[in-house]
């Protein structure tokens, strides 16, 4: 089963883009968003797995140990830091729309209003 | 769009989605296997430039124009987070009250408090050597920070947190990042590429420029991640209808 691991990450993203889809409140829908892009953290993590490897940090290794690869690691810690600050966003967003609509429901926010 | 129409195309763009994703799947490596072509240059590239942790020499080094993307994402984010949230003209600021907390929940925040800090600024200062870095190490200094929310009130945690500060910081960490980048262009070389002498290997001024850009990007996400939640809080704690 050399696939599965990639396979959960499309099975998470699926389960968040689901959530999104059909969710009732908007704080629940960015719950989906971060759960959907938390499949690119399993995606990008088992691209870089090497059996038997440890992590790429050469402090207390020797050179030439095999560790896993420190490339996708790096665009896994910008994943996280840029889902973290962009759901901060959309809640703040949420909150205005809750003061102003009254609503947090999608299906009930209907017409603009300035 | 009818509820119903909605959950059957949403149904066929998930089947279309799950078919494409795991053909693609089925042509990647296996998973675990030895062959990493980049991460083994990257390896290589890292320890060039004694920078023992890798992920922080492929961030702050290798990739760190990427980098410099990123980190503006998050200022654009902290920013738009101040100006959505700032009190409307129907609303009022109204001075929180104390709360009632236990003098041993306040000890206990008074003591770990510095101890939270320490390790948050020990996380950033080896972003080059260990595990950690200016990301991760300034999300644990933030973070830390409301334990004085956490254990004793907001009036406590408004003490400790210097916002008009934190403000200007993060600005100027944001962009302290670029005028960092035009040190390899004095040196002759390319924006943002490593031109700082390298020290010696495994040492606190290892890396060159990678511990600088390092310290910058703590700064800027320890107070940006402060100003944020200040925002939230105030919205909870301060800001009322009129």
């Amino acid at each position: 089963m050399s696939v599965f691991p990639y396979l959960v990450a499309g099975w998470v993203l699926l389960a968040g883009i689901y959530g999104l889809a059909t969710s009732r409140d908007l704080i629940q829908s960015v719950g989906c968003l971060a759960v959907a892009q938390s499949s690119t953290y399993v995606l990008l993590l088992a691209v870089g797995y090497r059996r038997g490897a440890t992590a790429p940090v050469f402090a207390d290794l020797p050179v030439g140990a095999p560790v896993v690869d420190p490339v996708v690691q790096a665009l896994a810690l910008t994943d996280v830091v840029v889902g973290a600050t962009v759901t901060a966003l959309l809640l703040a967003l949420v909150i205005q729309l809750r003061k102003r609509h009254g609503t947090v429901d999608p299906e009930r926010l209907t017409g603009l209003r300035g | 769009m009818s509820r119903r129409v909605r959950l059957l195309l949403l149904a066929g763009a998930g089947l279309v989605i799950a078919v494409v994703f795991a053909a693609g799947c089925a042509e990647l490596p296996p998973f675990g296997s030895p062959d990493h072509p980049y991460g083994e240059r990257a390896v290589a590239a890292a320890l060039a430039r004694h920078t023992a942790n890798v992920v922080s020499s492929v961030n702050f080094d290798q990739r760190a124009f990427d980098t410099l993307g990123e980190e503006s994402i998050l200022f654009a984010s902290v920013l738009g987070t101040v100006i959505v949230l700032r009190p409307a003209r129907d609303e009022d600021r109204q001075e929180p009250e104390p709360a009632r907390v236990l003098p041993s929940t306040r000890l206990f925040g008074a003591l770990l408090l510095p101890v939270t800090l320490l390790t948050g600024g020990y996380l950033v200062a080896h972003g080059q050597l260990s595990p950690g870095g200016g990301f991760q190490g300034g999300v644990v200094l933030a973070t830390g920070l409301h334990l004085a929310y956490v254990a004793a009130d907001y009036l406590a945690l408004r003490q400790v947190r210097p916002l008009a500060v934190l403000d200007v910081a993060d600005a100027l960490a944001a962009g302290a990042f670029s005028v960092l980048g035009l040190v390899g262009l004095v040196a002759g070389a390319a924006f943002l590429s490593n031109t700082l002498p390298l020290g010696t290997f495994n040492t606190l001024s290892s890396g060159g420029l990678v511990p600088v850009i390092n310290a910058v990007v703590g700064v800027e996400v320890a107070s940006g991640v402060i100003v944020l939640l200040a925002q939230f809080l105030d919205q909870a704690v301060e800001v009322v209808d009129r």
